[in-house]
């Protein structure tokens, strides 16, 4: 039986189409995923993302610990400061990619992956052992909305009562309403402007309707996949996985090897050092057809890898995947085939941003 | 509800087939496109591969996922709706005007384990 987020009921009141995800029961679309993308890129949207897991870390040693598992370096962080990362297991595979947040000293918010979260919080909780901190699984507690688009900043203050603007990408505030303490950041996972904001069930139901009541566009999972693939940004198990290390994935620059220690660390500076055998890129194809999760990917007349994500972009109608293949074929410009149905569709590797981020820095 | 249109002849797997004389016109149903959503993209065959009754011979693909499109029938591919190369589209507007391929019809018989429209509604419920 699938959970069901706090917003569950209003989902169905609103016709979506449900699927399950992650362990919970998640509406794809609401009218269809076309019109939901569009309304992020060019309005505004707003997206239960309460599926989404928080794990807190707090204790002398919590700062020493996130350190320890963490890629990206928070050592002596702001308040406020939002760091994007993974948590990797000894050999460079990746547990899961996740957001840190510096909720003060020696005291951390860890949000993960839905799929992931019984997996990352055994994981955390045996890494954890030795130090002394706690690390407390509040995934229930929380309810999230994403507001995204470059409308969105314009809903906070009037619609939400949430006084954020000032924030910039990826920093929080957190904010008192009610007796209770909501967290709002400006991130997301769509490439455009937004923000995100944590509260109590009962905050985000109220949220939820009065964004509803303003006209904003409910979207579902499908275009938050459309979104983020059309900006490059990774969903584990398809471009980062137990098996795919940040360095493969690409996303290096999120991996601080100049810190002296971590879990994965060695594996990934070896990789950086010695050079990798897959990494993932982008394809556009310039036959027609659609490479999804799976297909494979060949050239020379041998297979290379196979597609991780792909779509017919809605925002620029090209028919475009990112893939994990042979080093040999990754270099921009390289021809290359997608077998989709069985038929060999012509493609060259090409950046895997097809699409340009408009953030507020 | 999906519409059905008396006089085709309806699959399983949610095709259908108009026959005018020794040509069938093979689409998707009304009920098919519904629960696809929007249309993105038509993998069709080209004119003059053959089809075969039961097996896959192209797919629509919404934004989210591609769904095999079995034939009902066998036979040649005389024509490919092209409209649908650069409308896919068409097939959400109305799948039984938008069919996808002509097929010179090489066994008749075979359209006797077909539905007619009234159990493929039935079906459908």
């Amino acid at each position: 039986m699938d959970k069901k987020t706090c917003l569950h009921d209003k989902h169905v009141a609103l016709g979506a189409n449900m699927v399950p995800f992650g362990g919970f029961d998640m509406p794809l679309y609401y009218s269809d995923i076309t019109t939901e993308h569009m309304a992020v890129r060019q309005a505004v949207g707003v997206f239960d993302v309460s599926h989404m897991g928080e794990v807190r870390v707090t204790g002398p040693e919590a700062e020493k610990f996130v350190q320890h598992i963490f890629t990206n370096d928070v050592a002596g962080a702001e308040y406020g400061k939002i760091f994007y990362g993974m948590m990797l297991y000894p050999h460079g595979g990746t547990v899961d990619d996740l957001l840190v947040y510096k909720m003060g000293e020696n005291d951390f918010l860890l949000v993960i992956n839905a799929a992931n979260i019984d997996k990352d919080y055994a994981w955390i909780s045996e890494q954890i052992k030795g130090f002394d901190a706690v690390a407390d699984n509040q995934s229930d507690h929380y309810g999230q909305l994403a507001i995204q688009g470059p409308g969105a900043e314009a809903l906070m203050t009037p619609v939400l009562g949430l006084e954020c603007t000032e924030l910039t990408f990826y920093t929080f505030k957190e904010i008192e309403v009610n007796g209770e303490t909501v967290i709002v950041s400006r991130t997301g996972y769509t490439g455009e402007d937004g923000f995100e904001v944590y509260g109590s069930h009962d905050f985000i139901r109220q949220a939820w309707d009065k964004l509803i009541a303003a006209g904003v566009q409910p979207c579902g999972l499908g275009c938050r996949d459309t979104l983020r693939f059309e900006v490059g940004l990774p969903l584990y198990g398809d471009e980062l996985t137990d098996d795919i290390s940040p360095v493969m994935a690409a996303l290096s620059m999120f991996v601080k090897l100049d810190k002296p220690e971590f879990i994965g660390r060695d594996a990934c500076a070896e990789q950086k050092e010695n050079g990798i055998k897959q990494k993932v890129v982008g394809i556009e194809l310039q036959d027609k057809g659609i490479p999804r999760h799976g297909y494979p990917v060949c050239a020379e007349g041998k297979e290379i890898g196979y597609v991780t994500t792909g779509y017919k972009s809605p925002s620029t109608g090209k028919c475009v995947c990112m893939a994990l293949i042979d080093v040999a074929y990754s270099k921009l410009d390289t021809p290359v085939e997608v077998m989709i149905h069985g038929k060999a569709r012509r493609g060259t590797v090409c950046k895997k941003r097809f699409y340009q981020k408009s953030y507020k820095k | 509800m999906a519409k059905v249109i008396e006089g085709l002849y309806y699959a399983e797997s949610h095709e259908y087939v108009k026959v005018e004389g020794d040509f069938g016109y093979v689409g998707i149903t009304d009920y098919a496109q519904s629960q696809l959503g929007n249309v993105v993209y038509v993998d069709m065959p080209e004119e003059g591969d053959e089809v075969t009754a039961g097996e896959e011979f192209g797919a629509v693909e919404s934004v989210k996922a591609a769904s095999d499109l079995i034939s009902p029938v066998s036979g040649e591919v005389v024509e490919v709706n092209e409209a649908l190369e650069d409308e896919p589209e068409l097939i959400n507007k109305d799948a039984f005007e938008n069919w996808i391929i002509k097929v010179r019809l090489s066994d008749k018989s075979e359209l006797d384990a077909l539905m007619d429209a009234a159990t493929y509604e039935a079906s459908c419920e």
